[in-house]
């Protein structure tokens, strides 16, 4: 029987590709207000996506497929990262 | 008057707000670089239209935190008059200096064109020369220009006389009750997204901008 699972999808830039927003992001905001022991900002993109699923894996499974399928990321560029929120 | 025009990187509209307050108004204007901005030097400050740091992370939020802002908040609560357009009123909700959010267009386009607008009060230094009632019109161009506030603060606002501007016929972007334009409580921060410096010379297709920049040379009589 399918259940409802919660699945946060996060894109963002492989550490290799520059982060212009999140180089501004500390640099303007974050340094500039003194907070110097922040060392890094990576920016992304946040789907929270509602998916049925048989359980947990099988979320994950069918989102991942999805998202390669739909191209929700370039993979030459970003990096996809894919967590299911655990069952109640 | 000394009136300071603020030069954010990704500012865009900064020249054409100066050309309009020095050559159409004749007042003695300042562009000034965000990071040489000192507040003493002037009566009153506008921050421009544009893209301050690119909107990264929300749309001036950035420009918000800058060190000129702090001086732009020490203007307020001196009760200078403080005009943000567009991106400036983005800026100004980021600081604090107004309450409410602007969040991307239902349309989730960029829209640019003329609107009417009906000016719904006129105790602010931006629309005392206006009057209260006046319909007026004015260019948008934005994309994150959907002011919104859960009902208890837009009644609040609407209670205190602080919604400044909105559209009739219709809402082109889908914002809270048709609010372009808000103040706070003391009236000398405006907060709106049409555009008066580009309402501002009858070649350009209207000349109703120039009471918004007027009103702020009566404040101090109204």
């Amino acid at each position: 029987m399918n259940k409802l699972f919660s699945v946060e999808v996060i894109v963002s830039n492989k550490p290799r590709a520059r982060d212009p927003e999140g180089e501004t992001i500390i640099r303007d905001l974050i340094h500039m207000s003194g907070y110097e022991s922040v060392k890094e900002v990576r920016t992304g993109k946040l789907l929270t996506i509602m998916v049925e699923a048989q359980n947990e894996q099988d979320a994950r499974e069918k989102i991942v497929a999805m998202c390669n399928d739909l191209r929700i990321y370039n993979p030459i560029a970003h990096s996809l990262n894919v967590r299911v929120r655990p069952e109640n | 008057m000394k009136v300071a025009v603020i030069q954010f990187p990704g500012s865009n509209c900064d020249r054409d707000t100066v050309h309009v307050l020095k050559n159409s108004l004749k007042l003695d204007t300042q562009l000034i670089w965000h990071n040489e901005f000192d507040e003493k030097e002037y009566d009153a400050v506008i921050l421009p239209g544009g893209f301050s740091f690119g909107d990264h992370l929300r749309a001036g939020i950035i420009a918000g935190h800058s060190p000129a802002t702090k001086g732009v908040r020490k203007m307020a609560a001196q009760g200078k008059p403080v005009l943000g357009i567009c991106n400036g009123f983005q800026i100004l909700i980021e600081a604090g200096l107004l309450p409410g959010a602007l969040l991307r267009n239902t349309t989730l386009k960029f829209v640019c064109k003329w609107t009417d607008l009906r000016v719904e009060a006129d105790n602010t230094a931006f629309t005392c020369a206006i009057g209260k009632g006046s319909r007026i019109r004015m260019p948008i161009a934005h994309n994150e220009g959907r002011f919104y506030a859960d009902d208890d603060l837009l009644d609040r606002l609407d209670a205190d006389g602080r919604v400044v501007m909105k559209y009739v016929d219709e809402n082109p972007t889908g914002t809270s009750r048709g609010i372009v334009a808000i103040a706070n409580e003391d009236g000398n921060v405006v907060g709106m997204m049409p555009h008066p410096e580009r309402a501002s010379d009858a070649a350009l297709g209207g000349v109703d901008g120039l009471g918004v920049f007027r009103s702020m040379l009566e404040w101090a009589r109204c």
